[in-house]
């Protein structure tokens, strides 16, 4: 959304405040704002980013770190292993990862060409894996990228079995976080001649993408699909599948009873290109309460481990990549904090953030391709600003730093290797967190929801 | 003698393998035709409607399946020419990118589905979904179609020389489909359009190349309106 | 999400071979559904007999002998005697000259946790957990002669895999529904028919389609107003197979992405998810092999 300009304070107006105003905390200025930008324009308000809403979140946890009853590890000489096998169910060629955070699956025309290759080095450098997006793989993409994902769509924009081929893995995606159960959707703006070529569509028109997927519907259609894709590139690549937190329980068990070698589960804090606000604030659950839910079914099925689960949606530091891991995570994937890493919201771009009607750090209309920082962009002088090779090294300076910052914890609550956190190593700072996390409250023995004690 | 029997007549079994699924698994064919060059020929007994047959050919190869095929018979082929001569399942030739698939009987819901390239040939009926989210390839159909046919379809053209059922076209961008038949009803943005001789010139050559014969003059063109390529509250009751 | 086989034998001379055709068709579908299975065979001779109700039942601990079983149940029915009780794979079938109602009350009042599977004059439902394979084994599908047969394979969506969560739901005489797909408001229709006194066996969303269907017929509907009334009523996607006692039908939703295919020839009806359940059945070379077009009732009956 665009900030409305707000009220000039002069030096001698007094503010609401001081004159006694009491704003309503149901319409706020920002509801007051919507409703005024809906009825002038007609048009449900659109943006890019993920939930803005407060939700119990990774905040709400916090690790018990060793100290007589166990014992931690030298942070600087005791090694903790990072790296993770994604993929070994039925894939002749699993991905070999050195760290378990990777990159979410990001479309060429949501973001630029140089952003993308950005994505590629700085996952490659770091010894992670990238992921394609809506609208097919891009030469500058799978050139930088040692370990890409190949993304399968409900619109196949791009999709080319030679692609499929040369990909490392196929991740087929149900839904995102940020809109489960919604198609894509990519304004006429961003369809440039370039964009529009990869997706067989008119140049400038606006396109809406499909939310079902349109020669297979439910889980045992979709293990004929997963078979077909397997025998279309002979059993080596690793099938991911991908699915918006909603149901994670059940659909976490349906992938698996379907075929698939990995999970993907996006929480709804996770980013989008350009997604109605009202489905991206209100449809979905958020990713920690989504966890548990998709773990369980695993260890229920004894394909904990075995059928690998990425989580996606929120995650911004290396407390949240353990915290994710303690809950059962194989490995997390991130997109807006990668975005973040190669100069998205930048405040060196203060001033044109402003023209726009946006501010840095609230920047979100990635749907009008007008990204000062050139990254949410397809226009040739905006994205020419973004260099790919200076932003590759800052993502992979920002992953290093998840990594080690994951490292930290793990070390202290004794584990040579992040697989190892466990949900007994965190309790919960709210009584929200904690039904959903599953851990206990701090200082209790208490779960809400859980009918026991907490261990 | 249909258009499968001329090319029978025409191309010598020398040099042909064969896989009966019976005894033989479709990994072991899919396989062999992964690694076989242009111009090998095989032919597939005993298909019994399993899935997958002949998915991911990626030579110019011959594939004759004698029998009902399963889901995405065919899928993503490119270059092969394949015929089966039953019914296909969901799916097939889905996301063809070249080549030519043939399907004596009828065909399952999807067919040709996001296909980029290359022509599918139902000489039978096909179900719904025909040709969604079509992407350049060509289909010709010598029945009828289901509904919700080519929605969302983007490019190449669709043929039918029978009826269309409820929203042909739904969403369509810039595929053209001929309809020799009743149209149970149109999807949103899809319109009848003036056939001119650009396009029976095109029809006749469609027709020629799937070997059936119709008069193209007694088509009618379909196509997109354009008025929701780009978003506008007043069609809100299109969506 | 499932799998569907079914098979209407129009040939007496071929009804004997019911079962054994049947079980070929299941066995082609058990990916579509590996957690569970469930079959209903009617007018089966040595199961079933007109004028006597019969009972599937599941959940009886076989703990319990027959003749306890026999004893029990005899003394609470209004004839007494007559009562017969026979052990069929997980299934407890339990007959006597008394209708169906009758005797479900008497089970009801006698072992609460039982559930009535199957019930009628005509009809024997067999259901498990368990690949679907080893489910028909258990049960002798393949030897069972009868005039029509429904199977189903489950892949569980959002209840448990339990026997009694498995397909067919057979809620009331001799009637039988199986379901590919999901509804999305059963929910609410569950909450309606509840107030109209219908009571429910699971949280299975399909028993809900059953129960809806079972009310419908009971309000007066023939089997195909019935279907087409639920499809004014249960949105989502689904393709059902319905047997009564005489007939059987079919019907997708009208968006129709659940699949379903029909063999039609002089002998018989058949109806699966895929024609490779189709594929070996006697005369399948020239049989009339059509997919059922969305939102139309099929019927046909014996």
């Amino acid at each position: 959304m665009t900030l409305t300009a707000s009220t000039s304070i002069s030096g001698t107006a007094p503010s609401p405040a001081e004159l006694g105003l009491r704003e309503s905390a149901t319409f706020d200025r920002a509801t007051i704002s919507d409703i005024r930008r809906a009825a002038e324009t007609g048009i449900y308000d659109i943006r890019g980013w993920g939930a803005k809403r407060a939700l119990p979140h990774f905040d709400d946890l916090l690790f018990l770190g060793a100290s007589m009853s166990r014992y931690p590890l030298e942070g600087y000489r005791e090694k903790c292993g990072t790296d993770v096998v994604l993929g070994d169910r039925y894939a002749s060629r699993p991905l070999r990862l050195d760290i378990p955070v990777t990159i979410a699956g990001m479309s060429f025309g949501a973001l630029s060409a140089n952003a993308k290759e950005a994505l590629g080095r700085g996952a490659s450098a770091a010894g992670t894996s990238t992921t394609t997006g809506d609208g097919g793989m891009t030469p500058e993409e799978r050139g930088q990228s040692r370990n890409l994902v190949y993304q399968y769509l409900p619109s196949r924009y791009g999709m080319n079995p030679d692609d499929l081929r040369k990909a490392d893995a196929i991740e087929i995606v149900l839904g995102q976080g940020a809109k489960p159960g919604g198609g894509g959707m990519l304004l006429g703006q961003k369809i440039t001649e370039r964009v529009a070529g990869m997706r067989t569509l008119p140049v400038g028109i606006d396109q809406r993408s499909a939310s079902r997927h349109p020669d297979w519907t439910g889980p045992d259609d979709l293990e004929i699909k997963i078979a077909e894709l397997r025998e279309i590139t002979d059993w080596e690549k690793p099938i991911y599948v991908k699915i918006g937190a909603s149901r994670p329980y059940y659909d976490t068990a349906l992938a698996v009873k379907a075929g698939a070698d990995v999970v993907v589960l996006d929480g709804m804090q996770g980013g989008t290109a350009a997604t109605q606000q009202v489905f991206i604030e209100h449809v979905g659950i958020p990713t920690l309460a989504a966890i548990p839910q998709a773990v369980q079914a695993l260890q229920e099925l004894g394909m904990h481990r075995k059928v690998q689960l990425i989580v996606s949606g929120g995650i911004r530091n290396g407390a949240d990549v353990a915290k994710a891991m303690a809950l059962g995570a194989d490995a997390v994937a991130i997109g807006t904090a990668a975005l973040i890493a190669l100069g998205d919201n930048d405040p060196a771009y203060a001033d044109e953030y402003a023209k726009l009607g946006s501010a840095a750090g609230f920047y979100d209309d990635f749907q009008d391709g007008r990204d000062p920082a050139g990254i949410s962009t397809q226009d040739p002088e905006l994205s020419a600003r973004l260099d790919p090779v200076a932003a590759g090294r800052r993502l992979a300076n920002y992953l290093r730093v998840l990594t080690m910052e994951a490292q930290t914890i793990a070390r202290a609550c004794g584990k040579a290797h992040l697989h190892h956190l466990e949900p007994e190593d965190l309790v919960a700072l709210t009584v929200e967190s904690s039904a959903m996390a599953r851990v206990p409250l701090a200082g209790t023995q208490w779960i809400p929801g859980a009918g026991g004690t907490g261990y | 003698m249909t258009i499968i029997d001329l090319v029978e007549a025409a191309t010598p079994a020398a040099g042909t393998s064969s896989f009966d699924l019976d005894a033989d698994t479709v990994r072991d064919l899919n396989r062999t035709l992964h690694r076989a060059a242009d111009g090998e020929r095989f032919t597939v007994g005993n298909p019994g409607g399993r899935h997958s047959i002949g998915a991911g050919i990626s030579a110019e190869l011959a594939l004759d399946v004698e029998g009902h095929v399963g889901y995405y018979a065919a899928g993503m082929n490119q270059g092969g020419t394949v015929t089966i001569r039953g019914n296909a399942g969901v799916g097939v030739a889905e996301n063809m990118m070249s080549g030519t698939v043939r399907v004596a009987g009828d065909a399952s819901q999807s067919a040709g589905a996001t296909a980029h390239g290359g022509l599918l040939v139902i000489e039978g009926n096909a179900a719904a979904r025909c040709g969604i989210s079509l992407k350049g390839a060509d289909i010709v159909v010598g029945g009828n179609i289901g509904h919700m046919s080519a929605f969302m379809a983007q490019a190449g053209r669709m043929v039918v020389c029978g009826d269309a059922g409820e929203a042909l076209g739904d969403s369509i961008y810039e595929t053209r489909i001929y309809v020799k038949g009743t149209v149970a009803s149109l999807g949103a943005d899809c319109v009848a359009k003036e056939m001119r001789d650009e396009h029976r010139a095109e029809l006749a050559e469609l027709l020629a190349a799937a070997g059936l014969e119709h008069n193209p003059a007694d088509f009618t063109r379909y196509g997109s309106a354009r008025t929701l390529y780009h978003f506008n509250v007043d069609n809100s009751s299109a969506y | 999400m499932c799998g569907i086989a079914a098979l209407q034998v129009r040939n007496t001379a071929l009804r004997p071979q019911m079962g054994s055709l049947l079980t070929g068709m299941l066995c082609q579908i058990i990916e579509r559904g590996p957690d569970s299975a469930g079959m209903a065979v009617y007018n089966n001779p040595d199961l079933v007999a007109e004028g006597f109700a019969t009972l599937s039942l599941l959940g009886i601990d076989l703990g319990i002998s027959a003749r306890d079983l026999e004893r029990v149940l005899g003394s609470s029915l209004p004839v007494g005697g007559g009562t017969k009780v026979r052990e069929l794979g997980d299934t407890t079938l339990l007959s006597a000259e008394v209708d169906a109602e009758t005797l479900a009350g008497a089970v009801g009042a006698s072992y609460p946790g039982v559930v009535v599977a199957g019930r009628g004059e005509h009809v024997t439902v067999m259901k498990s957990v368990g690949n679907p394979k080893d489910v028909a084994e258990r049960h002798g599908l393949a030897g069972m002669s009868g005039t029509q047969g429904l199977s189903h394979t489950r892949m569980a969506t959002e209840s448990a895999v339990t026997a009694s969560g498995s397909h067919p739901f057979a809620v009331a005489d001799d009637l039988c529904l199986v379901h590919n797909g999901s509804f999305s408001n059963h929910a609410s229709v569950r909450r309606e028919l509840q107030r109209l006194g219908v009571a429910f066996d699971s949280e299975n969303d399909t028993e809900v389609g059953a129960r809806y269907v079972a009310h419908r017929l009971s309000a007066g509907d023939d089997l195909e107003t019935a279907l087409t009334n639920l499809g004014k009523v249960l949105d989502g996607f689904y393709t059902l197979v319905v047997t009564t006692a005489d007939s059987m039908a079919v019907v997708r939703d009208p968006i129709a992405c659940k699949p379903a295919i029909i063999a039609e020839t002089e002998d018989y009806v058949a109806i699966a998810s895929e024609f490779r359940a189709l594929a070996h059945l006697p005369g399948i070379e020239s049989a009339r092999i059509f997919e059922p077009e969305p939102g139309r009732v099929y019927t046909w009956n014996l």
